[in-house]
């Protein structure tokens, strides 16, 4: 079974293996930092975010500054998506992002059935309201308390 | 000592230990923040009446459906009151709250509209006041009472919002508490307008009102009420506000009362605790669907309004059944004499309003939502700070909490098979707006801020752009104001007003909503200036999600030494309405143009001269290859996006006269750039291994955890770079910028007086 976990990275639970959801192709053991199997590039941000204001007159200029600003971009290393930026500190160890727990994640998905890849139903603008959605006794259950 | 201690208190009797235990209640020597009360933020056990109630066989739930809808609407009439009759800007644009909290102090309800933060903060003072005064035979809780508060020490977000806080009474029962409060601006600080980023200690934050009353028999008590005018740069607004609170609080009272008198005294109560208990439910429930685990963000704050620092503010979320933790521990270290520190209960109330905002905006808007979470940090940093240290710009770190757990809690919830709304990416996280002090042109002394702060840029969703200049960060359907009234009250005029600019959003699949730029000027007063309060100028702060780019790095940019009005008449052809052609150009004669940091102190403006800022974007989602090309055609058909930009980021290719995508061309740019990527990419642990450094450049101002978060480094500008233990963490104080300036001068004068000697 497969679940999604980001835009670009799926787990496979039948071989607990990360893979990338562009290009299909299996990067790691889901039970390790998937950023291990990934390419990384340090970007000078400067490059994404130029100066839109002349540098050679101002220090500021909508650019962030590279002393102050690492962006470091993580590329599936066998289609080159862009799955994941880290604006950080120069230097600074790369978070491990995400860890889960594969055997909850195994549990869960299988209550859940086929998912992977499948359209989600996502409210646009939901209307605030006040009834907390367990308030079952005008009639509205867990599944339909929040769509008003 | 030991020994006698206990052996005086082995001889005292029962009741001589009652008379020492009430001796010391009466004469406490001052009632400071309460720890017990100031570092829970659950809701508080049943009372008996809660649960004699909620544990009748009879209980009606459709009653409780009702009583709540009617609360909804006494709510929202309060609301209204406010909103129409404030005299505070904020109040004016929906910066405000109505509220009601249990007998026990836990919110519980807020109108449909409305700052979350405001009123969940409010429940502290509420405590303070059922703890330390009911019983206090000076003070007292009686109906008709009314209290006032601003100090987040006791429970705010920050001191410039003000609460009227007022008990309920049916036939002589205090039953529940009501609150209204407003983003009120001014309140005396050192800089006007109520947000003081040069605070270098509580004392220079203004008004310091730990909550007291304020109110008698519903009348203001205009001893009092004159005191507060007379601390203020603005005794009008004072007064005025408090009058509308008050008011509004009073009607929202007879609502109250109404609904009790159709409905039972019990079907209140039931309905306001079970509100809670039922939000608190549904957390747990929601928390449990997520997969268990434990996913992390660090991110960084470039400055502290005075100098640029890095402050590191980490979250760090785990999951387990029903439990979530959030552990913030490895933050900076307070900076003790600087403005943005923030209490942890201000820090608290953001973080559930980031959930009721982007992670489930279906659930009601109480104090429950927060009450299944567990938070984790050190004391003294900057997100736990003392009650020493000053804190009127804690908007800088708490905007974090309404900014980043969403796309922390996104990389637990995009399995899921349902959502409550849309995977989002961070909102713009920046107090981007003047803030405005001095005499008017009908010689009104003022200091306030302008409501462009609720026009930052929404964040990239997973189906779709963010919203332009939707809201602030802290609430949605406040608005940015009319600036013509602003303008008639106000010696200050907006040259260019909310005018989207090229090339500055958070690029990605899906573009962050753009902020839009402003120029501002002074007119018919010598005497009236700005500050502005934002971080940002260097290090990017509203982050992108799944391969989206974070938002540009802001700065300000100014115009010294003209009179943009003259200019207008005489030479109007050198005015270009956009900060970018006006500081690049440089066109008009004998100006000063200077771009900086966008937290500038405050600083006189005279008549013309120019201020321009930014509001700021969302972040970006996903790859910015994937984005459609006829997405990107209809960025730069609207002016968002230029012809190189489009290029350059997006590897679109159009023709640039009629704007027609050229697929082959795009389709061969795209695959270009992925093949770029793969040669110049680094496999992780070879780059880890080459990249990583065992401590921050040693010339970057670094404050949080390293690669430890038992351990904080602290390099203050100018001072040593210190390691501290963070469970002992003190706080770190910062030397004035302008002695180090002085410093750094004389060294030079003294370098060239050797040299000439």
């Amino acid at each position: 079974m497969k679940v999604q976990i980001t835009e670009y990275l799926g787990i496979d639970l039948d071989d607990e293996m990360w893979f990338c959801r562009s290009c299909s192709n299996k990067l790691i053991s889901a039970r390790d930092n998937y950023k291990r199997a990934l390419l990384v590039y340090d970007r000078d941000p400067r490059e994404i975010h130029p100066a839109l204001i002349d540098a050679s007159k101002y220090e500021y200029t909508f650019a962030p500054d590279p002393a102050y600003t690492a962006l470091l971009e993580f590329y599936c290393p066998h289609c080159g998506t862009l799955m994941e930026t880290e604006y950080t500190i120069p230097g600074h160890p790369p978070v491990h992002d995400i860890e889960l727990d594969i055997d909850s994640l195994r549990e869960k998905a299988g209550k859940w059935g086929q998912t992977y890849d499948m359209p989600r139903d996502i409210p646009v603008h939901p209307p605030k309201h006040t009834h907390p959605p367990h308030e079952h006794g005008h009639g509205r259950g867990h599944d339909d308390g929040h769509k008003h | 000592m030991n020994d006698m201690s206990e052996g005086l208190g082995a001889n005292l009797s029962a009741a001589d230990q009652a008379l020492i235990d009430q001796f010391l209640i009466e004469n406490q020597l001052f009632y400071a923040p309460d720890d017990e009360i100031m570092r829970d933020h659950r809701i508080a056990p049943r009372s008996t009446a809660e649960d004699e109630v909620l544990s009748r066989s009879d209980l009606d739930s459709n009653k409780i459906a009702l009583v709540r809808d009617r609360l909804g609407s006494a709510l929202q009439e309060s609301f209204n009151m406010v909103e129409q009759m404030g005299v505070a800007p904020g109040a004016r644009w929906g910066d405000l709250v109505s509220a009601i909290f249990t007998e026990r102090g836990d919110l519980s309800q807020v109108g449909p509209y409305g700052i979350v933060p405001f009123a969940s903060v409010c429940q502290y003072p509420v405590k303070f006041i059922r703890k330390y005064w009911m019983n206090d035979k000076s003070v007292g809780v009686r109906e008709g009472d009314g209290f006032i508060h601003n100090d987040s020490r006791y429970g705010n977000i920050h001191n410039t919002d003000q609460s009227m806080l007022m008990p309920l009474f049916y036939k002589g029962e205090l039953v529940c508490w009501l609150g209204s409060t407003i983003h009120e601006g001014e309140n005396g600080a050192i800089e006007p307008g109520g947000m003081p980023s040069i605070a270098e200690s509580k004392f220079d934050e203004g008004l310091k009102m730990c909550p007291f009353k304020v109110v008698e028999r519903y009348e203001l008590k205009r001893d009092l009420v004159n005191f507060l005018q007379n601390s203020v740069r603005d005794p009008k607004l004072q007064l005025a506000d408090m009058k509308v609170k008050l008011h509004a609080v009073i009607r929202l009272q007879e609502r109250v009362l109404a609904i009790i008198e159709e409905f039972g005294k019990e079907y209140l109560i039931a309905t306001l605790r079970k509100t809670l208990e039922d939000t608190a439910a549904e957390v747990r429930r929601r928390i449990a669907e997520l997969p268990d685990g434990t996913c992390r963000i660090n991110t960084f704050i470039d400055g502290d309004l005075r100098e640029h620092v890095l402050c590191k503010y980490p979250l760090k979320v785990t999951i387990k059944g029903d439990k979530m933790i959030w552990d913030l521990r490895g933050a900076s270290p307070e900076l003790t004499n600087r403005s943005i520190n923030s209490a942890l209960a201000s820090q608290k109330s953001c973080m559930l309003s980031n959930l009721v905002l982007y992670v489930w905006p279906d659930l009601p808007s109480n104090q429950a939502v927060l009450d299944p979470v567990e938070i984790l940090t050190h004391r003294n940093t900057l997100i736990d700070s003392s009650v020493d240290a000053p804190n009127a710009m804690s908007l800088i770190p708490i905007f974090r909490s309404l900014s980043v757990p969403n796309i922390v809690l996104a990389k637990f919830a995009y399995c899921l098979p349902k959502r409550y709304t849309a995977i989002v990416a961070s909102h713009y996280n920046q107090p981007a707006t003047f803030v405005y002090g001095g005499m008017t042109q009908h010689l009104e002394v003022t200091g306030n801020f302008c409501a462009d702060i609720n026009g930052n840029g929404g964040g990239a969703r997973e189906n779709s752009d963010g919203e332009h200049s939707l809201s602030p960060v802290f609430g949605y359907l406040a608005d940015t104001g009319e600036y013509e009234i602003g303008e008639e009250e106000l010696p200050y005029v907006r040259v260019v007003a909310q005018q989207f600019a090229k090339d500055r959003c958070g690029w990605g699949k899906y573009r962050g909503g753009m902020g839009y730029e402003q120029i501002m000027t002074v007119r018919g007063s010598d005497n009236f200036g700005f500050m502005t309060g934002q971080c940002g100028g260097k290090h990017n702060s509203a982050l992108g999600l799944f391969g989206g780019y974070a938002c540009p790095a802001y700065p300000l940019g100014k115009i010294k030494n003209i009179n943009i009005f003259d200019t207008l008449k005489n030479d109007p052809e050198k005015v270009k309405f956009s900060m970018v052609d006006l500081m690049n150009e440089q066109a008009i004669p004998g100006a000063t143009y200077v771009m900086q940091d966008a937290g500038m102190n405050f600083e006189q403006c005279h008549e013309g001269e120019v201020y321009m800022i930014c509001q700021g974007a969302g972040g970006g989602y996903g790859d910015v290859l994937d984005r459609d090309p006829a997405l990107v055609v209809k960025d730069v058909q609207d002016g968002l996006v230029s012809l190189e930009f489009a290029e350059r980021i997006y590897k679109t290719i159009l023709d640039p006269r009629t704007l027609a995508v050229d697929a082959d061309a795009t389709s061969r740019a795209r695959a270009a750039e992925k093949a770029a990527r793969k040669s110049r990419g680094v496999p992780y642990d070879k780059f880890v291994a080459k990249w990583v450094t065992k401590e921050p450049p040693a010339d970057l101002p670094y404050f949080g955890s390293w690669d430890n978060d038992e351990e904080l480094i602290a390099s203050p500008p100018g001072g040593t770079r210190v390691r501290i233990k963070a469970s002992e963490c003190k706080g770190v104080m910062i030397s004035n910028p302008k002695d180090r300036k002085i410093a750094t001068l004389q060294a030079e004068i003294a370098d060239l007086k050797k040299r000439l000697r």
